[in-house]
């Protein structure tokens, strides 16, 4: 018989938990037709509608934090409590992004207004990430967040020849990033192709049923060849994006080499990208991928490992660097190596109830502790930094205090959060990954995370050092810092302290979160 | 007689294709042939995923293929903007030139 069409349909997709993403993504769209229509002395109003959009996400993704009904699109993208922590996340990274860009672009004569329409579309590729729930949308939303970074790390180009040094370093970053990325999506891909052919499906749900039927029936045989091999890429192109070693080779020169807001951007947001797909693919997905049932997950051996080599080479190569951003390019490997410590604790999910979901609040908190801070390192860099990109030595902070004192205070509070001490966000989010660590048995791992945070202080206090205890050179005019980025600056350093010493705030947001 | 060609032989293609490609990004030092050699890997996936969606007989792998060829061509346009780019400022396409920034 036949039925007349019906807008059932779209109330079936389920598009309001997924609103913050899409307002965000279409809203870019009006950004860029705003960089077009709107006259060259009026400029200003750009930045300033990427704000109001951001926050516009900021609020629908507070009203839509914990639906009942979390599936949107056919079950593709999950708009729960996980995904839109990390929503919150990724937003706040991008309106401190934005504000200390504002003064950035105009000094070094960038100020294209594109530069907000890709900055909101990756923010958008992230959010979309954090929910993602198929093998499919997840390589979509990766690369939505991608492909404008790599115009973003190169977008210091002048359009005339000769090119300065500043803008030739910014091409090579941008490219460098571009091969290594366009690589690492290529093994994601791959392996997606992999667990695709050994379960039938994209879906992380039902690819976690097939697992599930094979591992019950005692024999996973080809499939878990498949699968295994499958989770390695993965593992590898998501390793890529997050700056895991071994995978880490492009970090350092692509962060020294894109423009600095541009380069706290993406430290945060790729990084929460990546670990959300990399988490709800291991802990939703792959769970039950295990050689016997209750026994610890077939690919925890291997997140160990690379956990380890990231937290040692991150901290150790650290130590040797006398640029400011390849050191603080250094310290995200390293950080990244700690999340990691919780994304292996999940491999223990059979075995210790609950680790899953614990894991991944502690991740979250991680993250989020990890955004306040690093953006703030980041702004006061930009707040340092000269023209021509000199300024970004570790010797050029000397005597910050006697100059600037309150800059090096918070430069200082960075510092020690970075490095995990007691009051700051960093201890807080350190504490709980260490903590999930152990809860899983991993008690190797956590003395390495431990020892490791031992060694990062020296690279950490060496900066304290330079600021407070030496004394500036003489004769250097330091550059004028805008309004806007001393409000990034003041906006970080009052969100690493509140969160380290009242975690409780956000520790009622993150409880919500299960992973399923 | 009804013969055609098994999964395995596709599978088995792909990952030679796959591992070529990925040599290729490695070995390689002109950044146009860095980048085909990327295609590739790409193209291998694509092959795995229709010949998986032939072995489970639905079409799900194939239209994961429309969507890596989708975001492959917007990749291309980023990536050859940047290789532009790069050659109008240093007159080469060679990676291993790119080494302004060590340590």
């Amino acid at each position: 018989m036949y039925t007349a069409p019906t807008l059932d349909f779209f109330g079936q997709l389920n598009l309001g938990v997924a609103l913050p993403a899409l307002a965000v993504m279409f809203g870019s769209m009006i950004v860029l037709l705003m960089g077009l229509f709107v006259p060259r002395e009026r400029r200003h109003s750009v930045p300033i509608a990427a704000l109001s959009l951001i926050s516009a996400g900021f609020i629908m993704t507070l009203f839509t934090f914990n639906p009942p009904d979390a599936e949107a699109f056919g079950g593709m993208y999950r708009g729960d409590a996980f995904a839109n922590m990390l929503n919150l996340i990724v937003l706040a990274t991008a309106f401190l992004a934005i504000l200390g860009s504002t003064d950035y672009l105009r000094m070094t004569q960038i100020n294209h207004p594109e530069y907000y329409t890709l900055l909101l579309l990756s923010t958008s590729g992230a959010m979309i990430m954090a929910g993602a729930n198929d093998l499919l949308l997840i390589f979509i939303a990766l690369e939505l967040l991608s492909i404008p970074l790599y115009v973003l790390a190169a977008f210091r180009t002048t359009d005339g020849t000769p090119t300065d040094e500043v803008s030739s370093k910014s091409q090579e970053s941008g490219i460098k990033y571009f091969i290594l990325g366009a690589f690492s999506s290529a093994f994601f891909v791959y392996g997606a192709a992999l667990v695709y052919g050994a379960t039938g499906t994209t879906n992380l749900n039902a690819v976690a049923e097939a697992v599930q039927g094979l591992a019950a029936a005692g024999d996973f045989g080809t499939a878990g060849t498949l699968l295994l091999l499958g989770a390695a890429l993965i593992l590898v192109g998501l390793g890529f994006k997050v700056a895991a070693v071994p995978f880490h080779m492009w970090t350092p020169d692509v962060y020294e080499g894109s423009p600095t807001p541009v380069t706290a951007f993406m430290s945060v947001a790729a990084k929460a990208g990546g670990f959300a797909s990399l988490l709800r693919i291991v802990a939703v997905g792959l769970a039950a991928l295990a050689v016997r049932p209750e026994e610890a997950a077939a690919w925890q051996p291997a997140f160990q490992l690379v956990a380890i080599l990231t937290l040692v080479l991150g901290n150790v190569v650290a130590l040797a660097q006398n640029n400011l951003k390849r050191m603080l390019a250094y310290s995200s490997i390293a950080h990244a190596g700690y999340i990691l410590m919780a994304v292996a604790a999940v491999g223990s999910a059979p075995l210790v109830e609950g680790i899953g979901d614990s894991a991944a609040q502690s991740i979250l908190i991680y993250l989020a502790a990890y955004m306040f801070t690093n953006l703030g390192a980041f702004a006061v860099v930009s707040a340092v930094e000269r023209e021509d990109g000199s300024g970004v030595m570790l010797d050029d902070l000397n005597g910050l205090f006697n100059t600037r004192p309150w800059l090096a205070v918070a430069m200082a509070i960075f510092m020690l959060s970075l490095t995990g001490i007691p009051l700051t966000a960093g201890f807080i989010g350190k504490y709980l990954v260490i903590n999930a660590a152990v809860q899983a048995g991993l008690i190797a791992l956590a003395v390495v995370g431990v020892l490791t945070s031992v060694v990062s202080a020296f690279y950490y206090m060496r900066v304290i050092v330079n600021m407070f205890l030496r004394s500036e050179a003489e004769g250097v005019a330091l550059p004028v810092v805008g309004q806007p980025l001393l409000v990034a600056v003041y906006a970080s350093m009052a969100g690493t302290l509140v969160l380290g010493i009242l975690p409780t705030l956000l520790t009622g947001l993150v409880n919500l979160v299960q992973l399923v | 007689m009804n013969f055609s060609v098994p999964t395995e032989a596709f599978i088995v293609l792909s990952m030679v294709l796959f591992v070529l490609g990925a040599m290729g990004v490695m070995l390689r030092k002109n950044a146009i042939i860095v980048f085909m050699s990327v295609e590739m890997m790409l193209n291998a996936a694509n092959l795995a995923f229709v010949a998986f969606a032939r072995q489970w007989m639905h079409l799900e792998g194939q239209v994961f293929v429309f969507f890596v060829m989708t975001v492959a061509a917007a990749e291309v346009a980023v990536g050859l903007a940047l290789i532009v780019a790069i050659f109008r400022n240093r007159n080469s396409t060679n990676i291993d030139a790119l080494h302004q920034m060590e340590g």
